[in-house]
């Protein structure tokens, strides 16, 4: 059984796309079709979406369910900082916002990694206690994932019970937009969310195209059967995965709470639709596409708002998933099965 | 000693029983090859052997240990390798990484024994970067036989290794199996191209609804007037 | 609270507990039978309770500020035919089904061809942008005021205060009717091929089954019966708006109360409904943490886990009169547990 989707080949088709979407937006503002700054609202949030797609995909790639608790790890990392950058951090007289021209403070660069590796943990955690002895049984994937709609609910519980159902905030300091050409407004904090995207991509790229286990990740995700006769330990890929995936959940739902100036317990749940959307736009196991899927939902949604109400948003990504299921089920870089 | 003793197996997937009780045996550097009807149970057996399936009953001995039920990533290391039938190489990495992912579980520097089956399969090192979903099937086999010799194997479990080639390249994998054994690699092959596989081995095993059915020498197996009717077309 | 309250009380809970069994039948025929995942439940409940009460709803009342533009009166269109039981309610009931089975057809359509989990991501989508539809398009039914002159079944029978007791028994007939169909069903042929397919879709192929048809069958089916549930619920609470289909207790809750019954069986199914469901109002009046609604949240998502891990086959188990095969396997539940 070879998955449809995979990981390499991606580069010729990524640039491709990339060029040809940017092209084409570049045109559609000039002649003032959209408005620029919806481009690049649209771009930032597809960013955000990118890093959470990322990680599904690769859980798709390789576990191959589809794993509905993404989002929700999304909002247990946002929390998580939270809880460092409000409550732990300020007991220890770590604190303080305004960090150059963003509106959080220093903190924010201990915080996000911590939380990416409390997450990472839980994750190999959770597989540990569920998702290993289901695949020991042989259930179907649609068990997994149903076993992970379980695990989203429940990470969403206790979200409410820890930090209860209030919108909530890091400590700010509000910023001016920065003024850039063709009145496009740009929030600073926009920069650090193109920085630690490009970033966490780059890694991301070097990690399995150069190193023994990214390769070994690949060849799972590729044919999970020949990589065990080829002697590589799929457990040990798999916890590879949930730590990776988990990791990028934690990033995405922390630019998101910076990105939107608030936190609420729904709001992973709320970008379950954008992120499948993105993963299938991209080919399911592809991370790589799904970063081209996100921005491309994520401009999309965005340049919507010009004659749609801005709610619409969840139901332009789903429209476009269901365009991408009827055009091409397997996505821009899936391969046919 | 033998090589590979396969003792009795009973196995097959979820309630469906497919090998009742199959005996082998692989002796050092020979080629054994197991003939039989489609649904006979030969890839049910080679799956059996190399841990993809736990086997219900019987056991399986390699190199006078019980490797019965072991996982398949512990068993490569041993030194026993397989090719599956399809899909039997990893179509988005390159050929290279395809050979990298072969020697996983090395911990030595493996570079040398790249070089070796480059020099052994000279058409895939000028291909080295290109990725395996590119390539024709002729050329997909080289890699998965490729792959499979990273770990210099003691045995080499084959699953149809002529299975959907061009004519022309059968005659060449066999060619590639008759070199891989010469060098003192012994080799088990199940085979819908029977006369083929019958000539190049020492001996053979004919499978029929997952029980042995008969065996001896890849000759004389041959020249048997039911093997004939039944497997070699007339 | 004195004896007329508890009976009162007690009677609300039933009612709810019945319209959610509806539900949990109609998922039955997805999960236990055919091995369907479908996440947006609160898509189809919402879908048809919004039909059935914009079909009976009487039109927009200038004096009332109302913003939706059509009511369509059944219960006065229908006052012709005078059987003397209320026949418009009846017709509504069938109404919201069939549109919850025509939607069902199109996403079927779209999504039951591809991978297993794609219906499910779809399913989400539905959920959702029905939602937002409902929200956002205040001529189609009132925008968030909701709709809240949604009539009563067999209104001018009984006095307001017995209201309860009549509709009590209008669901317990209604569940009655649908549970002995669904029986019927399963048990036929038809039935009988879901239940192989979801057994071994491979093998059911293989002897010249049509998987797709049959899995779109069901598919619609079980939204069919979803949709009647959605009607019951409409003319119980007789408010529905946009806040009222929310995940947890619109899908979730749901989910719980199929998995804790016994998928694939439906008294399990029905059993289920009441026991969680009694669970869930029950523990309102505990003390402490225990009756949080965030804890409960936590808890729903807990007990889906641990049914699936710790014991697949819910309270009652499969039925298991399907194969041989079925019955030899050790506490055989959906999709191969």
């Amino acid at each position: 059984m070879t998955m449809p989707g995979c990981m390499g080949g991606w580069r010729w088709g990524v640039a491709h796309t990339l060029m040809a979407i940017f092209l084409v937006v570049m045109a559609l503002s000039f002649l003032s079709v959209i408005r620029l700054e919806l481009v690049v609202n649209g771009l930032l949030i597809g960013l955000i979406m990118a890093v959470g797609a990322i990680g599904l995909s690769l859980v798709y790639g390789i576990l191959k369910f589809a794993n509905i608790a993404q989002g929700d790890f999304m909002t247990l990392g946002a929390y998580m900082c939270l809880f460092l950058l409000g409550t732990l951090f300020p007991r220890m007289n770590i604190q303080g916002t305004g960090l150059g021209p963003f509106t959080f403070g220093y903190p924010m660069l201990l915080a996000l990694p911590l939380v990416m590796v409390v997450l990472a943990t839980l994750a190999i955690g959770l597989d540990i206690g569920v998702y290993r002895r289901l695949r020991g049984r042989g259930v179907s994937t649609v068990v997994l994932a149903m076993t992970s709609l379980g695990v989203a609910i429940a990470l969403r519980g206790a979200v409410q019970v820890l930090w209860g159902g209030e919108t909530e905030q890091y400590p700010r300091l509000s910023r001016q937009f920065y003024q850039a050409p063709m009145d496009v407004r740009i929030p600073p904090d926009g920069i650090f969310i193109g920085l630690v995207t490009v970033t966490l991509v780059v890694a991301l790229y070097l990690f399995l195209s150069r190193t023994r286990m990214g390769k070994a990740m690949r060849a799972t995700s590729d044919n999970e059967e020949l990589a065990r006769v080829s002697g590589i330990n799929t457990e040990r890929v798999i916890w590879w995965t949930w730590a990776i995936g988990a990791a990028l959940a934690a990033t995405a739902g922390i630019l998101l709470a910076v990105f939107q100036a608030q936190l609420l317990p729904i709001m992973g749940w709320r970008v379950l639709i954008p992120l499948f959307a993105a993963v299938i736009l991209g080919g399911i196991g592809n991370p790589f596409g799904a970063l081209v899927g996100a921005l491309i939902i994520g401009v999309t949604s965005e340049v919507s708002t010009e004659w749609l109400s801005p709610s619409y948003k969840p139901a332009v990504a789903f429209l476009l998933m269901i365009a991408t299921l009827l055009v091409r089920p397997t996505g821009i870089f899936g391969v046919k099965s | 000693m033998s090589l590979l003793a396969v003792q009795g197996i009973v196995a097959g997937y979820g309630q469906t029983e497919i090998l009742h009780g199959v005996s082998i045996v692989v002796e050092p550097g020979e080629i054994v090859a197991i003939i039989g009807p489609n649904g006979s149970g030969k890839s049910t057996l080679m799956k059996s052997a190399v841990g993809l399936l736990r086997p219900t009953g019987g056991s399986v001995n390699f190199r006078g240990e019980d490797i019965t039920g072991v996982a398949p990533e512990n068993i490569v290391r041993k030194g026993l390798c397989y090719v599956p039938q399809s899909s039997n190489v990893f179509p988005s990495l390159s050929i290279h990484e395809n050979l990298e992912m072969g020697a996983f579980v090395r911990t030595d520097d493996y570079r040398p024994r790249i070089t070796e089956i480059y020099d052994l399969f000279p058409d895939l090192a000028s291909r080295r970067k290109e990725r395996a979903s590119r390539l024709s099937g002729g050329q997909r086999q080289m890699v998965a036989l490729a792959r499979a010799l990273m770990l210099n194997p003691v045995l080499l479990l084959l699953d149809e290794p002529s299975a959907g080639l061009a004519p022309m390249m059968v005659a060449s994998v066999f060619e590639k199996i008759k070199g891989i054994s010469s060098t003192g690699v012994a080799v088990l092959m199940v085979e819908q191209n029977a006369r083929e596989a019958l000539r190049l081995s020492a001996r053979g095993y004919v499978l029929a609804a997952g029980h042995n059915r008969l065996e001896g020498p890849g000759r004389s197996l041959l020249s048997d007037p039911e093997v004939a009717r039944l497997y070699l077309g007339g | 609270m004195d004896i007329s309250g508890i009976i009162s009380y007690t009677t609300g809970v039933v009612i709810m507990a019945g319209i959610y069994a509806v539900f949990s039948l109609g998922l039955n025929i997805h999960w236990g039978y055919t091995g369907l995942f479908n996440i947006g439940i609160a898509g189809f409940f919402a879908l048809g309770a919004y039909t059935s009460a914009i079909l009976t709803t009487s039109a927009p009342d200038p004096d009332l500020f109302e913003d939706f533009k059509f009511g369509g009166d059944l219960p006065a269109l229908l006052s012709f035919l005078d059987p003397g039981i209320d026949l418009w309610f009846f017709v509504a009931l069938l109404a919201a089904g069939v549109v919850c089975g025509v939607v069902a057809l199109g996403i079927g359509f779209i999504t039951l061809r591809l991978r297993d989990d794609y219906l499910a991501i779809a399913t989400l989508g539905i959920a959702e942008s029905v939602r937002l539809v409902f929200l956002n398009e205040k001529w189609l039914a009132n925008g968030s005021k909701g709709l809240y002159r949604i009539p009563k079944f067999m209104g001018d029978v009984v006095s307001a205060e017995n209201y309860e007791f009549l509709y009590l028994v209008a669901v317990l007939l209604v569940l009655a009717v649908v549970y002995l169909a669904v029986q019927q069903v399963i048990k036929s042929p038809w039935g009988r091929v879901l239940k192989a397919i979801r057994e071994d879709e491979t093998t059911a192929a293989a002897s010249g089954k049509n998987v797709f048809s049959f899995k779109l069958q069901s598919f619609v089916l079980g939204a069919f019966i979803m949709g009647i549930g959605g009607a019951l619920y409409a003319h119980s609470v007789r408010f529905v708006a946009p806040i009222s289909f929310d995940p947890l207790l619109a899908t979730f809750i749901i989910w719980a109360m199929l998995m804790v019954g016994g998928s694939g069986n439906n008294k399990g199914a029905v059993l289920g409904a009441f026991v969680v469901w009694g669970i869930w109002t029950g523990t309102q009046f505990l003390p402490g943490f225990l009756s949080d609604p965030n804890f409960r949240l936590f808890m729903i998502g807990f007990l889906i886990v641990a049914v699936i891990l710790l014991r697949p086959g819910g309270i009652l188990g499969e039925e298991r009169r399907v194969s041989r095969a079925a019955q030899e396997r050790e506490g055989a539940a959906p999709s191969e547990l």
